[in-house]
C-alpha cells in the first residue's frame, strides 16, 4: 500500500520536474519510479517515518499555522538585531514534550528550530533543551502551544 | 496594468527579503556568542528565503518553474532546521556555555555588559 503511494508521489514529482511529455520519456519516468520504489521496499525504508501518509491534511493546516508563527518570530528576531540592548535576553532551559512517537518529537523539535528565536539544542526522552533569544520567544516555547498542536496532528492525545 | 502591478509586488517582496538578509548579516556580527548567532542565521533560512522566492514565483507565473521554486523552498525548510540542530548540538557537546545573563538593565554591571553587546 505504501509502496504504491510512494510510486504515485515519485511520479507526480517527476512529472512536475521534467516538463517533457513524450511517450518515450514518460515510459522512462514510470520505469525509474517503479525501480526506485522496489529498491526502497527491499531496503525496508518505506514505513511510517519514511513516508508519513498517515498525517494527511492535518499536517498541511499545521504548516500554515507554522508559517504565521515563523513570520512573527522573524520580526521578533529582526527587532532584536536592531535593538539588542532592549530585547536581547538569551536563555537556556528544559521544556517538557508530550509526543510519544519519535516522529512526533522530531517534528516538534524541528518546528522549534525552524522558528527563529528558538533553537533545539538537545532532545532526550521527553525533555527538550531549548535556547531562546528573547523573553517572548522563551515564553512561547514554555507555554506549550506548539507542543499541543504537534501532538494533535500526530493524533497522540 | 497587470504587468506593472506584478512588477511592483515582486519588487516589494524581494526588497523586504533582501532587507531581512541584511539584518541577518548585521545580527551575525553583532550578537555575543554562537548560540545567539544561530538565531540570526535562522532568519536567512526562513522569511528571507520565502520572500525572495515569492518574488521570483510572481515573475514566472503559473508555470513549472514556479513549482520548482516551491520545491526549493520546501527542501530548505526541511533541511535547514536539521543543520541548525546539528550545529547547536555539536556546540553544546563541545562544552561551549551560552551567555545568558548580563544583558540590558537587569545585568549586574551595566556599563561593561552593554559594551559587550555592542562588539
Amino acid at each position: 500500500m505504501r509502496t504504491i503511494s510512494l510510486i504515485l508521489v515519485l511520479f507526480a514529482v517527476w512529472l512536475l520536474f521534467s516538463g517533457i511529455y513524450t511517450p518515450l520519456i514518460m515510459g522512462f519516468g514510470i520505469a525509474s519510479c517503479v525501480v526506485v520504489a522496489l529498491i526502497a521496499r527491499r531496503m525496508d525504508v518505506i514505513d511510517h517515518e519514511g513516508l508519513p501518509v498517515q498525517l494527511g491534511p492535518k499536517m498541511i493546516l499545521y504548516w500554515g499555522w507554522l508559517m504565521v508563527e515563523i513570520v512573527k518570530a522573524n520580526l521578533d528576531v529582526a527587532k532584536c538585531v536592531l535593538f539588542p540592548k532592549k530585547h536581547l535576553r538569551p536563555s537556556l532551559f528544559l521544556s517538557k514534550i508530550t509526543q510519544k512517537s519519535d516522529l512526533g518529537r522530531v517534528i516538534y523539535a524541528n518546528s522549534v528550530t525552524l522558528t527563529p528565536g528558538t533553537v533545539t539544542v538537545d532532545l532526550h526522552e521527553d525533555n527538550i533543551l531549548v535556547h531562546a533569544l528573547t523573553i517572548g520567544s522563551a515564553d512561547g516555547v514554555k507555554s506549550g502551544e506548539m507542543d499541543q498542536k504537534v501532538t494533535k496532528v500526530m493524533g497522540e492525545e | 496594468m497587470m504587468e506593472l502591478l506584478l512588477d511592483i509586488s515582486t519588487w516589494i517582496l524581494m526588497m523586504t527579503g533582501c532587507a531581512f538578509l541584511l539584518i541577518t548579516g548585521v545580527g551575525l556580527l553583532r550578537f555575543p556568542d554562537i548560540y545567539t548567532r544561530i538565531h540570526a542565521g535562522g532568519m536567512a533560512d526562513t522569511l528571507a528565503t520565502f520572500l525572495i522566492f515569492g518574488g521570483l514565483a510572481l515573475q514566472s507565473g503559473f508555470t513549472l518553474v514556479t513549482v520548482k521554486l516551491v520545491f526549493i523552498v520546501a527542501f530548505i525548510f526541511i533541511t535547514s532546521p536539521t543543520a541548525t540542530y546539528a550545529l547547536a548540538q555539536a556546540t553544546f557537546i563541545a562544552g561551549l556555555k551560552p551567555v545568558v545573563d548580563g544583558f540590558g538593565d537587569d545585568g549586574p554591571d551595566e556599563n561593561s555588559n552593554t559594551a559587550k553587546v555592542k562588539d
